[in-house]
């Protein structure tokens, strides 16, 4: 199968990348559960293919400080996947993870709690790349977590520019999770044009 | 009333003082301010990648690609009246987010975009006056075309001027 455009892609691809961003959401919230050792509950994430300029505005604005991690994928497909949590809602959930020790008071993050960041969301995009292995069949490979702490737009310029290569939109998976408090995590699953095809004929769809 | 013109993710706008033009948080994209001194004229580009011949069938997005945005840029000032012989140029934005941007196409993505900036500014003979490029961090710029002056915000930093 030849390369095609994101638009050509996105309506075949929509559907299916809902459904995997559900049970993959799913899954990063049971790890993420078990992590905690409490209930973490979750809205139906929802899919969204956005014009770059839409974007930060959806994150509460572009200079909404937010924590992005990063990670590149091989195997069977390449591309990068991203993973995105307003900061405070980040705190939170690192705050969590520690039990309270070597906590930091304020807004900023210490060494131990960037760790413990990375952390966190290895699990969760790791339980994401598992379940889209297991439903297509494909091997992936994440590569190590890279972290930044910044304006959400700055972030965002990283995947819009790798989904600018192909388009001018970004495909985005909103979800939202809880224990006492709403946390709004967002993943952006970037494959390379070519893994596209990969992705839908190993559903059966192409 | 002064009003600030928002300028978003691949676009660019004109304006003339004392309206003056912003974009929200450059992380690699780049910021490329350009002024006629004499019509206090401005143009704000935010451009995302540094070629659009190198990719395919991809210049139909003028304002996405250093070299297409900012001939364009430049074109919509001299419809206002501006001589490319008086425009200045400053620069902005081109990080590196993330260390380990590792596919081969996006290698150093930041640094190519500002590269590619400097390279059509100077086959279109409009100087550079100042620059805040490269590091690790996204910024958020203002720009007046009353003055020249390109503000500079970053999270946990001082504003700077250049």
């Amino acid at each position: 199968m030849g390369d095609m455009s994101l638009e050509q892609v996105s309506a075949s691809y929509m559907d299916v990348l809902k459904e995997i961003g559900n049970i993959g959401a799913g899954n990063a919230m049971t790890a993420l559960s078990q992590m905690l050792q409490c209930k973490v509950d979750m809205k139906v994430p929802q899919v969204k293919l956005l014009e770059f300029n839409e974007v930060g505005a959806l994150m509460g604005g572009e200079e909404q400080v937010m924590v992005g991690i990063y990670l590149a994928v091989e195997g069977d497909i390449t591309g990068s996947i991203m993973f995105l949590v307003e900061k405070s809602s980040a705190k939170h959930l690192v705050n969590k993870v520690m039990m309270g020790y070597g906590v930091s008071e304020g807004d900023d993050f210490n060494e131990m709690e960037m760790s413990a960041m990375k952390e966190v969301s290895n699990i969760i995009t790791g339980a994401y790349l598992n379940s889209l292995s297991t439903l297509t069949n494909l091997v992936i490979y994440p590569s190590p977590p890279d972290l930044a702490m910044d304006m959400a737009g700055a972030i965002l310029s990283v995947p819009a520019i790798e989904f600018g290569i192909i388009g001018d939109n970004l495909l985005l998976i909103q979800s939202q999770f809880y224990d006492e408090v709403e946390i709004d995590g967002y993943f952006i699953l970037i494959p390379d044009l070519e893994s596209y095809g990969k992705i839908l004929s190993s559903l059966g769809i192409m | 009333m002064s009003e600030i013109i928002k300028v978003g993710m691949a676009d660019l706008k004109v304006c003339s003082s004392p309206d003056g033009l912003t974009t929200l948080g450059l992380g690699s994209c780049v910021g490329i301010a350009l002024r006629d001194p004499i019509l206090k004229l401005g143009g704000l580009a935010h451009i995302m990648l540094p070629d659009s011949t190198a990719i395919r069938g991809g210049a139909s997005n003028v304002p996405k690609f250093a070299d297409t945005g900012i001939e364009e840029l430049v074109r919509q000032m001299e419809a206002l009246g501006a001589k490319r012989s008086r425009m200045t140029a400053k620069l902005a934005g081109g990080a590196t987010m993330f260390a380990t941007q590792s596919k081969s196409n996006l290698v150093k993505i930041g640094e190519r975009n500002v590269e590619a900036s400097k390279q059509k500014l100077a086959e279109l003979k409009i100087p550079i006056l100042s620059e805040d490029t490269g590091n690790t961090y996204g910024r958020t710029v203002i720009f007046y075309p009353e003055t020249g002056e390109y503000v500079i915000r970053a999270v946990g930093k001082e504003q700077t001027v250049i």
